[in-house]
């Protein structure tokens, strides 16, 4: 694999997972 | 009579998230992000997550959450006369769901063939032929097809038992098993995709990043489009969900939350999917296998794959077909939940009784796709309500409650029960840049229309499958916001829905 698609693939990872960890977290937080 | 309500959060996200996850997001997506740009794509993809998916996401959380009703009752709460606007979404999602149900009827005949592969080499034979029996048109029916009916009758048959169940004890539970066991089964068959000769191959074609691509218009619209159809809006699921939320109930961090595993759950069925076309062209020694995406991608091309695997055939075919039917059936209970309020709603029939009178119907009409025919008038159906029904009735949508009504009115609703607040850009999206791109995907679909008539087909099968049905979608909405609702007081506003 290229460097870029690399980069792309955890680009897509980290912003659709990662953005979805924050939100949850947030959630829990609140609860609390 | 009170409200049927979800018993949980984490219940009302795992049900939207499984309504939004969907075939598309297997065999749609992909394809998309290898043909617009590669990597590239992204940029584009998650803008118009930000600037279209989720904002529309919230107004719909909002409007269904604030009016308590269906899409019918939320519009008619508002004004009367925007009724129809409910009405036409309730039709198109009939629509959907009658052709829908068959391709999970499909997806579960596959899990069957799997255990011995029964396609065989020529997986594209097997399927146009021995399993579809394709005729040589849409207006040929060539006679039911046994696998199918039978198949496609289970499919009603546990969306029946789902919805017969209720929101918490029927909905809300399927969901909670279909998610955890449709992400972990994609994950299964994603790590033997990538172990896989040549999966690095088949990634770097996904993603590998041309960035001439995304300054074109085109790639621009083709990825608000994927935002606007993988995110189930517009149809009048997410208002009819939303309906069922508590009154404090989070409304913009379910919405992002909602958008962002939607999307995360795309990009790993990417991952699962290019890893194995590499596989395959490898196999092939350089050739690209013929088809990349859709319904062909499913049923011809991932089982040619699976004919190849060194090992666990059966597993990866089992788990594979097992993610599209969980897939499809969360979105499909979602579609058919949208008519269900909407009818025991408006005329006050109880909730088991319009389950099961619309199971039949549903399952009578949907015999039309288990014919030989079935994959044209499948084929012409979709396109046709997905261009001139769903991307207008949005269009509407947005410019009715951007421009007719105050957002500022939603925003004082959702704004102090939610996770966090969200600022000007929320007006901002949904009165400048949704409407210009849904305006401009309308228009393109109906200047593309004219000019070369959808896939080769001759027009007396565009009209019969394809006009006729996606405007009888509209006319039905407008007749049935004509007639009464039998029980009148539920179209009073109380003071928290002014």
């Amino acid at each position: 694999m290229t460097g870029g698609a690399i980069i792309f693939m955890i680009f897509g990872i980290l912003v659709t997972w990662g953005g979805a960890a924050v939100c949850i977290s947030i959630a829990m937080k609140k609860r609390d | 009579m009170k409200r049927e309500q979800w018993g949980s959060r984490l219940g009302f996200i795992l049900a939207a998230v499984g309504s939004a996850i969907g075939l598309g997001n297997i065999w749609r997506f992909p394809y998309m992000v290898f043909e617009n740009g590669g990597g590239a794509f992204l940029i584009p993809y998650f803008f118009a997550l930000l600037t279209a998916g989720i904002p529309i996401l919230i107004l719909e959380f909002s409007l269904g959450h604030k009016m308590k009703g269906s899409a019918p009752l939320t519009f008619a709460k508002f004004n009367k006369k925007w009724e129809w606007l409910g009405w036409w979404q309730v039709f198109i999602s009939f629509v959907i769901a009658v052709y829908y149900v068959v391709i999970i009827g499909w997806a579960i005949s596959y899990i069957g063939y799997s255990f011995t592969q029964a396609w065989g080499e020529d997986t594209v034979g097997f399927f146009a032929g021995n399993y579809l029996g394709l005729t040589d048109g849409a207006f040929i029916l060539g006679g039911l097809r046994g696998p199918i009916v039978i198949t496609t009758l289970i499919a009603w048959l546990i969306s029946f038992v789902v919805l017969l169940a209720g929101v918490k004890d029927g909905i809300e539970k399927a969901n909670k098993v279909f998610m955890p066991l449709l992400i972990i089964m994609l994950l299964v068959v994603l790590i033997r995709g990538i172990t896989l000769p040549g999966a690095g191959d088949g990634l770097n074609m996904m993603f590998k990043p041309d960035f001439s691509q995304i300054l074109s218009g085109r790639v621009w619209v083709a990825a608000y489009g994927q935002i606007f159809f993988t995110l189930s809006i517009a149809f009048a699921i997410m208002i009819t969900y939303s309906s069922y939320l508590p009154k404090k109930s989070d409304i913009v961090n379910n919405a992002f939350m909602t958008g962002l595993l939607n999307c995360g759950f795309s990009v790993l069925a990417g991952i699962a999917v290019f890893s194995i076309v590499g596989f395959m062209k490898y196999q092939a020694g350089g050739e690209l296998p013929a088809r990349l995406s859709g319904v062909f991608l499913a049923f011809a091309t991932i089982p040619e794959a699976i004919n190849q695997l060194p090992a666990m055939q059966t597993v990866i075919g089992v788990l594979f077909f097992l993610c599209l039917t969980f897939a499809g059936l969360s979105s499909f209970i979602s579609i058919n939940e949208v008519v269900v309020s909407s009818f025991s709603e408006k005329f006050n029939i109880a909730r088991k009784k319009t389950v099961i009178v619309f199971s039949i119907v549903g399952a009578a009409v949907s015999m039309i796709f288990a014919t030989g025919a079935g994959l044209y008038i499948l084929d012409i159906a979709d396109r046709f309500i997905n261009a001139f029904g769903i991307t207008i009735a949005g269009l509407v949508e947005v410019i009715v409650f951007a421009y007719m009504f105050k957002l500022a009115v939603l925003r004082d609703h959702f704004e102090p029960i939610s996770d966090f607040k969200i600022g000007k850009w929320w007006e901002i999206t949904l009165k400048v840049i949704t409407p210009i791109v849904l305006g401009v995907s309308v228009i393109q679909n109906f200047y593309t229309e004219f000019t070369a008539p959808y896939g080769g087909y001759p027009w007396s099968n565009l009209i019969a499958f394809g006009w006729i049905v996606a405007l009888a979608a509209l006319i039905l909405g407008f007749v049935f916001a004509k007639s009464k609702w039998a029980d009148a007081s539920l179209l009073e506003v109380t003071a928290d829905e002014e």
